[in-house]
């Protein structure tokens, strides 16, 4: 047994950025805020709690669970929709709870029962579970989704006051169907309505994915992008299986505010994981009016480059051209090339100024180069990027150093060395001569709708706002506040 | 009016406040005017809306090669005459260099950058393998924390501010708007002193300067004089 456990340590101590702590869970609801913590909740009463949206642990279970419930948090309440199965499927019901806080310790939590809000009688088309509250941010209605794959998705009108069906004798609409797990959002003019089509419940062998649709109006019709109405089936890919991970279902929207937005899902089958069911957070992007599934952060070697810019961040230290430098003189500036010869010389490499030196020219050595770096902390710049070894930096992510929705925080150092970008106390930027942990020199990483990076340090000394890398001009980088209208603070992170 | 500047400014061109007259300094041919120069015809010049500095003191360029980190640092800080980095000159001061004679001047420049181009050759001295010293007098009519010098060089640079080094941009490069800025620094209330080196290579040659403020907007509200204000 003991070999066992060892074995699964190692297995999981080896993982590449999956959640942290305990985060199995299916069928998840909404990621939601409450005092600073993310809660979120999962179907038979599963409940997971985090402090910082990466390291997950198990919660309280509420006082009703069931199968897949939404939560929504509207005004000083937090609405749960909870399905359950009230005889053979799809005879079923939804009802909901509330609560002023989802934190047990507050004097605030007390769920309350609030009632049954949508059902399906067993024959009509419709399995009335998976419901998906969506909030109008244009007019403040409440609108409750719900369905599975028994006949239609549909789409009934909550009271955002009480959580209640505004009107039980409204006739549910039909929105959808071949799907279930829906949920709804909106953007710039677009009502999205996100459901999941495939197979659930079979671990690796689960074909959930989720997929997408658009309309002008909350009530549909919700087109794909090649204009099939999801009630006939349609839907654009938003994230399907991928990597080490099968089954992507039950999207819901967080949105951290600034233009930053992530989404909340559940695969069917982590393989690190032994086909166990997950929590997981991805970014959300957005392309021609469409959402993406972002990525997030990755360690490797990166070129960072300023989207404002197109410059790169780097070591302020003089570089040395790979290869090393010419002898002679080349053509400066403005300096024209009139009278240097014609490229190639006599034909190809290794002859004339445009000849190249005649065999290949390796990658620079950091080794090497960096002999002639100074020993203690040097100033970060930007520069065009030359490929050269004071440009390279290794994004890598520090262990039990917390984290952010759906990320660990990461150290960035110069590649193969421990320079270690930080933040300093000036709220400038600082290049260290070994990372020892700080929070100066932890980093997050959000990838933002166009698919560049906001990149953040954790904290800053003496200092309790929250800065962006920044470029403040076209050789120079800060911190600064973030402005998601502007690119001065959108980053590329490029394989070099 | 020095007597080089008379050398240097036709009469007619000086009160029109028109573009400079280039006779070598030396007694040499006339190359014409430096067009996108003239000779300060007020006291003091206030940055437009884009907040670049206009107006400034300029040496007559001292011979430099190289343009990398290590030999650009090299060779300003290398004293080519008494109390350089601390000297505000008037117009038509001299200095030696070496074994020449150089003249400060007072330009205005008709664009957002100073084309040390048009001002070395319509001086007929040389432009290429050169380092210009220029200052400006930044008059604040109070205190203004959380700026930065933004400048722009081709080709490097190095800046300082009332003394202190705050940016510096190196090798062979174009002058690109806010390309080397510096990290948050005070402005005081009165005269501030802004001091650059800039080396060239070959070609063109020429630089900008402004203050950004808190919000990385151009700074404005302040004057330029090439003289501190007196009290």
């Amino acid at each position: 047994m003991k070999y066992v456990l060892l074995a699964t340590v190692l297995s999981l101590a080896s993982l590449a950025l999956a959640l942290e702590g305990q985060f199995g869970i299916h069928d998840p609801s909404t990621v939601v805020m409450c005092e600073g913590k993310y809660y979120t909740y999962g179907t038979g009463g599963t409940s997971l709690v985090s402090d910082d949206g990466w390291t997950w642990r198990s919660g309280v279970r509420p006082s009703r669970s069931g199968m897949a419930p939404d939560l929504i948090h509207i005004g000083d309440r937090y609405y749960m929709y909870i399905a359950r199965n009230v005889g053979a499927q799809p005879k079923a019901e939804i009802n909901m709870i509330w609560s002023k806080s989802l934190d047990p310790n507050s004097p605030d939590y007390k769920w309350e029962e609030g009632g049954l809000v949508a059902s399906s009688d067993g024959i009509e088309d419709c399995n009335a579970i998976d419901p998906g509250a969506f909030l109008d941010p244009t007019d403040g209605r409440l609108w409750l989704t719900y369905g599975s794959y028994f006949g239609y998705i549909r789409l009934v009108e909550l009271d955002p006051k009480t959580g209640k069906r505004l009107n039980p004798n409204d006739q549910p609409r039909d929105i959808a169907i071949n799907c279930e797990a829906s949920d709804m959002m909106y953007h710039d003019g677009w009502y999205y309505l996100l459901a999941t089509h495939g197979s659930c419940c079979r671990g690796s062998d689960s074909g959930y994915h989720i997929r997408c649709g658009r309309a002008r109006k909350v009530t549909g019709p919700f087109l794909d992008a090649m204009g099939v109405d999801m009630i006939e089936g349609g839907g654009k890919l938003l994230i399907g299986a991928g990597g080490r991970f099968v089954g992507a279902g039950h999207f819901g929207l967080l949105d951290l505010g600034e233009g930053v937005q992530k989404f909340s899902m559940h695969w069917e089958a982590d393989f690190d994981r032994g086909g166990a069911s997950v929590l997981d957070m991805r970014p959300l992007l957005w392309k021609d009016g469409w959402p993406v599934a972002g990525e997030n952060a990755k360690e490797g070697v990166y070129e960072i480059e300023s989207v404002r810019t197109g410059t790169a961040l780097e070591l302020g230290v003089e570089g040395v051209p790979v290869g090393g430098r010419r002898s002679g003189r080349g053509g400066g500036a403005g300096a024209g090339r009139g009278g240097q010869g014609a490229p190639g010389g006599r034909g190809g490499m290794g002859g004339g100024m445009f000849g190249g030196q005649g065999s290949p020219i390796p990658t620079q050595d950091v080794a090497e180069v960096s002999a002639k770096w100074p020993a203690g902390k040097v100033d970060a710049r930007m520069s065009n990027y030359m490929c050269q070894a004071q440009q390279k930096w290794a994004i890598t992510a520090v262990p039990n150093a917390g984290g952010y929705p759906g990320s660990p925080y990461f150290k960035i150092t110069i590649a193969g060395t421990d320079r270690a970008l930080a933040a300093s106390e000036d709220a400038e930027l600082a290049i260290l001569p070994a990372f020892t942990g700080g929070p100066e020199q932890l980093w997050r990483f959000d990838q933002l709708a166009d698919g560049s990076w906001r990149i953040m340090p954790k904290a800053i000394p003496n200092s309790k706002t929250l800065l962006a890398l920044s470029a403040v001009g076209s050789s120079f980088a800060t911190l600064a506040k973030f402005d998601s209208a502007s690119d001065k603070q959108r980053w590329l992170l490029k394989t070099p | 009016m020095s007597m080089l500047r008379h050398l240097l400014f036709s009469a007619p061109a000086v009160l029109a406040g028109t573009a400079l007259v280039a006779i070598a300094a030396d007694g040499g041919q006339a190359r014409g005017p430096a067009p996108s120069l003239t000779a300060p015809a007020t006291r003091s010049k206030a940055p437009g809306a884009d907040g670049f500095i206009q107006r400034w003191l300029l040496l007559e360029p001292i011979p430099a090669n190289g343009l990398t980190d290590s030999v650009v640092q090299a060779a300003v800080q290398k004293e080519y005459f008494p109390n350089q980095f601390s000297v505000i000159a008037k117009d038509g001061d001299k200095v030696t260099v070496g074994d020449k004679e150089l003249t400060w001047h007072a330009v205005e420049t008709k664009n957002y950058n100073v084309n040390l181009y048009h001002f070395a050759y319509a001086l007929n001295r040389p432009t290429s393998d050169v380092l210009f010293w220029a200052v400006a007098i930044v008059n604040c009519p109070r205190e203004v924390p959380n700026v930065r010098l933004a400048i722009g060089s081709n080709a490097a640079s190095v800046w300082w501010v009332n003394g202190q080094e705050v940016t510096g941009i190196y090798g062979d490069r174009q002058t690109v708007i806010d390309d080397g800025v510096s990290k948050r620094l005070t402005l005081k209330k009165g005269a501030n002193v802004v001091r650059a080196a800039i080396v060239n290579g070959g070609g063109a040659t020429d630089f900008c300067a402004r203050f950004l403020d808190a919000e990385d907007k151009p700074l404005t509200g302040y004057t330029v004089t090439l003289a501190a204000a007196t009290k």
